[in-house]
């Protein structure tokens, strides 16, 4: 069936009933999809699995990171209408309920991260405080009436969910049949508590013993921004006369700042309100959390390269600030990494690894042979273990395994010196590597650290840094080795306590000195200009040959055993051997599919043909493009020396002449007639193709003209 | 000693303090100590820092640096030989609106027109982009040519490299000669103001025209900068030249004076169809690395991501051959977003109707997304491929059609992939719908022409095909009555009559009715403007009120259309 008609847009087609593929298929792709298909269904499970825990991992780290603001929501909430739940008849309190409390919830403009958060949010409430939660977008409410019948909606459902389809006829009013008002809602509410009121103790132990006997209504705007202000200004006018019936609470979803809500709702309004606010931890933070938790442990077998790890944090800081979008492109990566890698099989936790690289079949133990940086490591070994290596497989196979575990066991080294460096350098003023430890990882991966210019300074500036200091670094250093488990770490933490405790002597040192000098003695001495000048000369001359303070020489050598503890630790994963294992590399890809740039294609296409078709008719030098191009191309070129309006007959002729003189050595037979309309008819096409690229448009100021839409692009 | 210290101490705060020497030497000594290395240290970070970027800001190219700084960060450098053309900085593509003349066209053809022949004097072919950018420079050689063109026939235009070298050498007199001749022929063309300023531009241009003819071209980078600085500056001056004026000067030739037979859908159809595609080997090529990557874009898409192509050239046929060849066995809907007439609610009925089964209708789009949602929630076993041909086209790139197929699209069993087209196609996307789509972007150039996508554009400027607006024409008409059929045809006659009057107003409907009665067609007035009223319903006719009040009748057709239909007619009868 064609998918072309006059009449028709959409076209269904549904394949007869018992050929339709089964679930197995996503398995299926990767293996018929890859190259060279060498274990490609354990891969496929491998970077399935993987990719499981981590996305677990990260929800788990969203859900610690929320854990305190949830809190503080929860207690707000509860706090919020405990004078409804008492029943006071106070004037004063008549007066308060008034006013409906408020939550403003800033969450900053990664705003599609907040999907997980209001998730999280309402669970939480729902677990604790109220099964009555509604969750409101504003592409859902352009009024007031559908805002008011989702609402109802949430609501009613809830709490069919919670009585488990005890009334029947509660299910089988729908929404639209009640009519959405504010009394309809709050004769809803009275007869649900009522309900619970009236059960027998032991079911309500049962059903609802978490809640209290009214719970609060709590509506959550998720994008208070985008909501139109007469809706908001609206509904809660009209909530706020109905506040001592029906215990509302409102949560503002806020994407910039608090002052919204002032900008939005005018005084008479937002004095309505009892806003708290409520600030949820920056995205950065939660970035850095992801990273810290994520790849800068030896938990995952998976790895970044350091290009990799730039485009995605880049992403993240020039575009959109969102850790959803980070964690896609990791989940791109792997996919990626397992996809066109036939080693990732053996991107394992160490438990696994032996009995794969025992079941490796020759194939792949030539793609081992083939890995750039296992042939280094094969020219740098002895002529007879060479040989071994590349000829006898269950040989390549034990190598295989022994580095694998060392390049595992470097990575858990690698980590521990790498937190320590950030200690020291995130103490530094400046931060010449870096604030974060994820600068100072992409620094570390980039090339040797202690080759930059920048760890240079910065030892520099640790070599001045002062005691109390420099203690308080080594002792958080000692703390971060003291937590490997290995017993790599069990000489430098050793020397590491040595030099505490040095420190610690030396200040007991400094202490008794400082008291057997008296300081009487020093009074006595008379004072000029003479002697001053004198005595600094001298000074200045004993300098060069002046012997350092004893905390000085600890100090320099405490930095430079932390330099050493660099350079054998932090070589960059790229020189290790089979790193290109669990190594993902391909940032270019990477870029291409999140980060793309259309315009910029379509300019290179129009502007280069070249690029794309590998002709030689087509190669040009500089920036121009030859007359042999693309119809598209040369109609392009044409228009772009034209003003805002171009004339279609100029244009049309500029066309025939560059095509005519193109083709003129070939082409001298046809008749002239002929030939003008097949141009004439090129011509048109090119044109509306540059229409429908969105590069000009009709115009009716002029006839036979058309206007231009874009500047630039010489 | 300690005068300095003990003298500023006094006047704040009239305390006198006895510092001992060794004091003022440790502070002294000390201070110097760290002060030397501190310096040092922070001399090695600033260098680090900001002189790299500092000294190219000075050089009044800070923007390029930029730039560059922010494409090398998003790892752009390293490219992959199968070449995706995204690498160049967004200054080439995105800039100003610069002046333009209005025969700047005229020359670049002519340029381009002469590029295969492999001896271009070679400040040409070395930097034509410069030439570009500075037209005055070398434009008078173009100018020169233009003029020779329209005077020589196209078919001596073989021998014009020798000729322009020729021109090259010449003295200047020429120009002043053939640029009476361009006026004189083309006088009807040009504004008068126009006209001065061509002379006057010719005029001031000689002299340099002149010494960078003689001269050999100097060498690039002695005078780089300074280049950029002119170049700077005319940026400056050319964007407010640009923007001076909001007058266009364009020639006003129109197409109907190219006395060349318009054409229509149809033979621009089998024109085109005739006509050799050009590079079909290389194209083939192209397409063929893009369909190595089906099975990724399978994958891809039951991993939950969503597939969006971009480039130059219809992905129309890409999209088929992936669908022909992998989406046989499972239920699939293809949506031509480029169909004039395609709506987000004929697309959700097609799946609520002929996907799910579902008879009834629904009260709004969202309340049929929802309905679709719960579906594919209940169902596991349920899923969907959506292939939308330019996700980007008119119908579809409105800021709730693309929430809605934003959020249809975020169903984990519906798969979408779909192509974009439009320069400013990325623009639908805040980063809501962007999270919601989940996209993977491919680059697929396949400079394949958009046949099917244009080919429901009757916007067209170029021909008004009268084809449809016939067919149409003969197929009301067949099903009115002999008598309405013979109204009409009086009518149309009636304008044929006037055609060459370009003030026809249409025929008055009291001369109508009497030439109606005249031919036994109508018996009444009241007979007439019944039949007139369904003419109208048709949209056969327009009637408008003259400035005298009398109704004048009109067939929105144009001449030729009108002049087939007669002769149809006639053959029919």
């Amino acid at each position: 069936m064609s998918t072309c008609s006059v009449s028709k847009g959409c076209f269904v087609f549904k394949p007869s009933t018992k050929k339709r593929r089964l679930s197995d298929k996503t398995a299926h792709d990767f293996r018929c999809t890859s190259n060279d298909s060498e274990d490609t269904e354990l891969r496929f499970v491998t970077c399935q699995s993987l990719w499981n825990q981590i996305k677990s991992e990260t929800e788990k780290i969203q859900e610690n990171l929320n854990k305190q603001l949830l809190d503080n929501l929860v207690s707000f909430l509860s706090r919020s209408h405990s004078d409804f739940q008492e029943k006071t008849t106070e004037w004063t309190c008549r007066m308060k309920f008034r006013e409906i409390p408020t939550a403003a919830l800033v969450l900053g403009v990664n705003v599609t991260d907040h999907d997980l958060t209001f998730r999280g949010l309402s669970d939480v409430l729902q677990d604790n405080i109220t099964p009555y939660v509604a969750l409101l977008e504003a592409k859902d409410c352009p009024g007031i009436k559908n805002l008011m019948q989702k609402l109802m909606g949430q609501l009613m459902k809830c709490d069919i969910d919670v009585d488990s389809l005890e009334d029947e006829d509660c299910v089988q009013v729908s929404q639209n049949r009640i009519r959405c008002s504010m009394p309809s809602l709050i004769s809803w509410y009275d007869s649900v508590t009522k309900k619970t009121d009236s059960e027998t103790p032991s079911k309500k132990r049962n059903s609802s013993s978490r809640h209290w006997q009214s719970p609060p209504v709590v509506v959550i705007f998720r994008d208070m921004e985008s909501f139109t202000t007469k809706v908001l200004q609206d509904f809660i006018v009209i909530s706020s006369q109905h506040i001592h019936e029906l215990p509302l609470v409102l949560i503002f979803g806020i994407a910039t700042s608090p002052m919204i809500i002032h900008r939005l709702l005018p005084h008479s309004v937002s004095s309505l309100l009892c806003i708290e606010l409520f600030q949820s931890l920056s995205c950065k933070e939660h970035l850095s959390t992801i990273i810290d938790k994520l790849l800068l442990t030896s938990r995952f077998p998976f790895k970044l390269g350091e290009k990799v790890l730039q485009v995605l944090i880049n992403i993240f800081l020039y575009h959109d600030f969102s850790v959803q979008n980070f964690i896609k492109g990791f989940q791109l990566c792997i996919v990626e990494h397992f996809y066109s890698q036939p080693l990732s099989v053996l991107c394992c936790h160490l438990a696994d690894i032996k009995k794969r690289v025992y079941s490796l079949s020759h194939n792949q133990c030539e793609n081992i042979r083939r890995l750039p940086s296992f042939r280094r490591y094969v020219e740098k070994q002895e002529s007879g273990k060479q040989i071994e290596l590349l000829t006898n497989d269950s040989f390549l196979k034990e190598e295989t395994e022994k580095l694998l575990e060392d390049l595992h066991v470097y990575h858990e080294n690698y980590v521990r010196i790498l937190r320590c460096l950030h200690v020291f350098t995130s103490s530094l003023p400046k931060y010449p590597l870096g604030k974060q430890i994820r600068e100072l990882h992409c620094a570390c991966l980039e090339n040797r650290v202690w080759e930059t210019e920048e760890y240079e300074s910065s030892l520099q500036l640790a070599r001045m840094l002062n005691k109390t200091d420099l203690v308080t670094i080594l002792q958080q250093c000692v703390e971060i080795l003291m937590s490997s488990s290995g017993k790599e770490f069990d000489r430098a933490v050793g020397k590491l306590k040595e030099f505490l405790t040095q420190f610690q002597n030396l200040e007991e040192a400094s202490q008794e000195r400082d008291v057997s000098v008296s300081p009487q003695k020093e009074l006595q001495k008379k004072t000029d200009l003479y002697h001053l000048q004198k005595t600094l000369l001298e000074l200045k001359e004993s300098r060069r040959s002046k012997k350092l303070t004893k905390f000085e020489m600890l100090r320099f050598e405490v930095v430079d055993y932390i330099d050493s503890l660099v350079r054998r630790y932090l070589v960059p994963a790229d020189q290790r051997t089979l790193q290109e294992i669990v190594y993902f590399n391909g940032a270019a890809v990477l870029r291409g599919h999140l980060n793309a740039a259309p315009r910029t294609a379509l300019h290179t296409a129009l502007n280069n043909p070249h690029w794309y078709l590998k002709n030689q008719a087509l190669r040009c030098d500089g920036g121009g493009i030859s007359n042999k191009a693309p119809d598209i191309c040369i109609v392009y070129k044409l228009h772009l020396e034209c003003g805002r309006l171009i004339n279609l007959v100029d244009w049309l002729e500029a066309f025939s002449t560059v095509v005519m003189a193109a083709e003129e050595t070939n082409a001298d037979a046809a008749s002239s007639d002929q030939v003008d309309d097949v141009i004439h008819a090129r011509f048109i096409r090119a044109v509306s193709e540059l229409e429908l690229l969105g590069f000009i448009k009709p115009s009716k100021q002029k006839t036979d003209h058309v206007a231009r839409l874009t500047w630039g692009g010489c | 000693m300690s005068r300095p210290e003990g003298m500023r101490g006094s006047r704040r705060s009239l305390q006198v303090k006895f510092v001992p020497d060794e004091d003022v030497l440790r502070h002294i000594s000390d201070d110097a100590g760290t002060k030397v290395r501190k310096d040092k240290a922070q001399l090695s970070v600033n260098v680090k820092r900001f002189v790299k970027k500092l000294e190219n800001i000075s050089d009044n190219e800070a923007q390029e640096i930029l730039e560059e700084n922010y494409v090398a960060a998003l790892g752009i450098c390293a490219q992959d030989p199968v070449g995706n053309g995204s690498n160049i900085s967004g200054g080439e593509v995105y800039s100003f609106q610069t002046p333009k003349r209005s025969n700047k066209m005229a020359e670049l053809a002519s340029q381009l027109a002469q590029t295969p022949e492999k001896n271009v004097s070679p400040d040409d072919s070395k930097c034509p982009e410069k030439m570009a950018k500075t037209p005055q420079s070398s434009s008078n050689f173009m100018w020169a040519e233009i003029v020779w063109k329209c005077n020589l026939k196209k078919k001596e235009f073989v021998s014009s490299t020798p000729y322009r070298l020729r021109k090259r050498l010449a003295a200047p007199d020429p120009y002043l000669e053939s640029e009476s001749e361009y006026s004189a022929s083309c006088s009807e063309e040009e504004d008068e103001d126009e006209q001065k300023e061509v002379s006057t531009v010719l005029s001031d241009q000689k002299t340099p025209a002149k010494i960078k003819a003689a001269s050999t071209p100097p060498p690039r980078n002695s005078l780089t900068k300074k280049n950029k600085e002119q170049k700077m500056g005319n940026l400056v001056e050319e964007y407010f030249e640009a923007h001076s004026s909001s007058k266009v000067l364009t020639s006003d030739r129109t197409l109907q004076k190219l006395r060349k037979r318009r054409l229509d859908q149809q033979t621009l159809h089998d024109l085109l169809k005739n006509a050799p595609l050009a590079y079909a080997a290389e194209i083939r090529d192209l397409n063929q690395q893009h369909e190595s990557l089906f099975s990724k874009w399978m994958l891809q898409l039951h991993l939950g991501f969503n597939i969006v192509l971009y480039g130059l050239g219809s992905k129309r046929d890409l999209l088929e051959k992936f669908r022909t060849s992998l989406l046989q066995d499972s239920v699939h809907l293809v949506v031509n977003g480029y169909f004039p007439s395609i709506t987000v609610r004929s697309i959700l009925n097609s799946i609520t109707e002929e996907v799910l089964d579902h008879i009834g209708t629904f009260r709004s789009p969202l309340d049929q997304l929802e309905f679709i949602t719960k579906r594919f929630k209940e169902d596991s076993s349920l899923e969907l491929y959506v292939l939308i041909h330019n996700l980007d086209s008119q119908m579809l790139r409105g800021e709730r059609s693309q929430q809605i197929l934003a959020q249809l699209s975020s169903l984990p069993s519906i798969y979408l992939i779909a192509s974009i087209d439009h320069i400013n196609a990325p623009l639908m996307w805040d980063q809501a719908k962007l999270s919601l789509y989940n996209w993977l972007w491919y680059e697929t150039t396949t400079f394949n022409p958009y046949v099917e996508e244009t080919s429901y554009e009757n916007s067209l400027l170029v021909q008004q095909s009268g084809s449809l607006a016939l067919s149409s024409l003969m197929h009301v008409l067949h099903s009115l009555t002999l008598n309405a059929r013979g109204i009409f045809r009086l009518l149309a006659q009636h304008q044929l009559e006037k055609k060459d009057n370009p003030s026809y107003p249409g025929l008055s409907f009291q001369d109508f009715y009497q030439q109606c009665r005249e031919a036994f067609l109508v018996n009444s007035d009241l007979t007439l403007r019944a039949q007139l009223t369904e003419f109208r319903d048709h949209k056969l006719i327009r009637t408008k009120r003259g400035a005298d009040g009398v109704e004048y009748l009109l067939i929105p057709v144009d001449d030729s259309t009108l002049t087939d239909f007669l002769e149809k007619e006639d053959e029919d009868v």
